[in-house]
Order: structure tokens, then sequence, then C-alpha cells
């Protein structure tokens, strides 16, 4: 299936692309067809900074499985962290 | 030689006038011949989909794929492209059809066109095939498992896709449909509901939905792929452009 389905989140914070490190401005996710995961579908994030161009990306493609253990670690330790 | 092909980037009028980049797969062979507009999926303007562009110049066919992720991001990687085509919310429906419109005439001007031109997509594309068949002049319409030609997208959803089944009055040419029975975007019933609907317009068309396939089966580089029915899906796609492409 191509499920199209897409989620945009602004987020704080910075990534390291192949120029360096850049300030993120938004992630996009959606569970979709990868462009390099041996899988049928994965959970794909981009975090972008639009003002910075197309390859001002960090992204990531995950199986179900991983994605669903990304999810229970940093809900588990931002959970735990201090609130600054 | 049957296969000698030559093929480049162009650049062509789009949409609105704006220049907008494809890829272009022309037959050495001097014959008029017909002439195909490749839709890339979802994923962008990559190696795969200008594979099947030349694929369609080794069979004999002028063959000609747009960077529908030109304006977005021009110059960029096809998956970087994708990206930042998504992150804006997709393609416009109106912008389509403009950049399929100056593919078309691009096609038709070229010295050894036979003035046929169809359109295939893929995925996405396929939906876009379906939408350009509706609102252009083309002799022919592939729609290689496209979702959300009917069948409503869920509610909030982000990306410019909307259901074709309006326009289903407007088809204007044969289309041939071509789908995974596995397939949950479009589903089994969706396929057979724009069956019924296109039969109930008296529009010519010819689908196959093939067991054991589910979506992205032409898809050599994807574990999708399911190579009987991409290659009965081929041979189908051949006969049916001999019979509607033909001079």
């Amino acid at each position: 299936m191509c499920t199209y389905r897409t989620e945009r989140v602004i987020v704080e914070g910075s990534g390291k692309g192949p120029d360096g490190w850049f300030e993120l401005k938004s992630a996009t996710v959606y569970f979709d067809h990868p462009v390099s995961a041996p899988m049928e579908h994965s959970l794909n994030i981009d975090f972008i900074n639009p003002g910075m161009g197309p390859s001002a990306r960090v992204a990531v493609e995950l199986g179900r499985d991983s994605a669903l253990a990304l999810a229970r670690a940093i809900n588990l330790l931002v959970g735990e962290a201090p609130v600054s | 030689m049957k296969g000698d092909l030559r093929a480049e980037t162009i650049w062509l009028d789009g949409h609105g006038g704006d220049r907008i980049e494809a890829y272009l797969a022309e037959p050495l062979d001097q014959r008029p011949t017909g002439a195909m507009v490749v839709i890339h999926h979802m994923p962008g303007y990559d190696e795969g989909t200008k594979e099947i562009t030349r694929k369609f110049a080794a069979e004999g066919y002028l063959a000609l794929c747009p960077n529908l992720y030109t304006r977005e991001a021009p110059g960029a990687s096809a998956d970087d492209a994708a990206a930042t085509a998504r992150a804006q919310g997709g393609v416009p429906d109106e912008r389509l059809v403009g950049d399929v419109g100056g593919c078309v005439k691009f096609l038709r001007d070229l010295p050894h066109s036979n003035g046929k031109v169809g359109v295939i997509g893929y995925c996405s594309g396929g939906r876009q095939s379906f939408l350009a068949a509706c609102k252009l002049s083309l002799q022919a319409a592939i729609d290689c498992y496209g979702a959300f030609v009917v069948g409503q997208p869920p509610e909030g959803f982000p990306l410019k896709v909307r259901p074709l089944s309006d326009l289903a009055d407007q088809l204007a040419c044969p289309l041939l449909g071509l789908f995974g029975a596995e397939d949950q975007h479009p589903s089994s019933a969706e396929v057979q509901e724009l069956d019924d609907l296109l039969s109930g317009h008296g529009k010519s068309h010819e689908f196959r939905s093939y067991q054991g396939a589910g979506h992205a089966f032409f898809a050599v580089d994807r574990p999708s792929y399911r190579p009987e029915a991409a290659k009965d899906g081929w041979s189908r796609i051949w006969q049916f452009l001999a019979v509607n492409l033909a001079a």
C-alpha cells in the first residue's frame, strides 16, 4: 500500500547532516515505502530545516518494531528527565 | 535495432510555463512511433523510474518522465526532493495536469512522434495517471496500483490528495489498470468500485488484479517485487500500447 499518511511536528534541536550540524525546524513522520531499508514499509522520519534547502535533512527509516522500541525509549527517558 | 536508445535530461515548459526537469528516452529507430509520459511514484524522480522510462524506449516508444518535484527541490537528490515535497503537502492536482500536459506537447513536437501519447504512473503516479487521462487529450492511460482514485483519504489527511470519482465520466481514453490483490490502498473493494464506476459511464477499461501480489509489485528493487505479476503486467502493457498508440 501507499499510505500517504504523514504527520508534521515542529521541533527544536540540531541534527548532523553531510555538511555538519544544523538547526532543525520540523520533523516529517510517515509510515510508507522506504528509499533504502530492505522492507516494504517503514516508519520514516525526516528531520529538516526547509530554509536551508532540501539536503538539510537527517533521515531515518525504521522497521515497525524498531520504531516502537525507539518510541518507548524516548518516552521513558524524557519522562524521567528533569524539566529544564 | 530494437533496444537501442538514447536517454538524457531535458527541460520543458510545465504548468504555468514553469521550466521543469524531465528525463527523455528515445529509440534510435527513426520511424514514427507513439509516446509515453511516465509519472514517478511518491519517492520521486529516482533511478527506478528512469529505468522504467528507458524500458519504454527500448520497446520502441518515445518516453518522458517529468521531475514533479523540480520546483520544491531543484538539483536535489531524489530522496531529498521527495522529503521536501512531502513536507510541503505533495503535488497539487492542477499542477500535475499542467506538467503532464507540457510533457504531452513536448512529445508530440518531437520529429519521430506519430502524435499518439499515453500516460503511465505507479503508486501515487497511478492516481495521477488517471487524473491526467480525465483532463487531457490522450490515447491511452495505465494506472499501476494508484490509491485514492476512489475511496476517501482519512480525516485530517495532510497531503493534497482527494478521490477522483467525480471525474470518471471525463475519462477520455482507454484505461489499463494493474493491481495487487493483497494491496490495501487501493483495496480490492476499491478496485471493484472503480471498475463498476467506469462500466457505468461506458468507459473502455481493462483491469487485472494479481493474487499473491500487493502494492508495488513492479518495483524490482523492493521486497514487494512479484516477478510473475510484473512479467504478466508488462506483457499486458505492451499489448495495450500496441493497440492504442499504433500509427
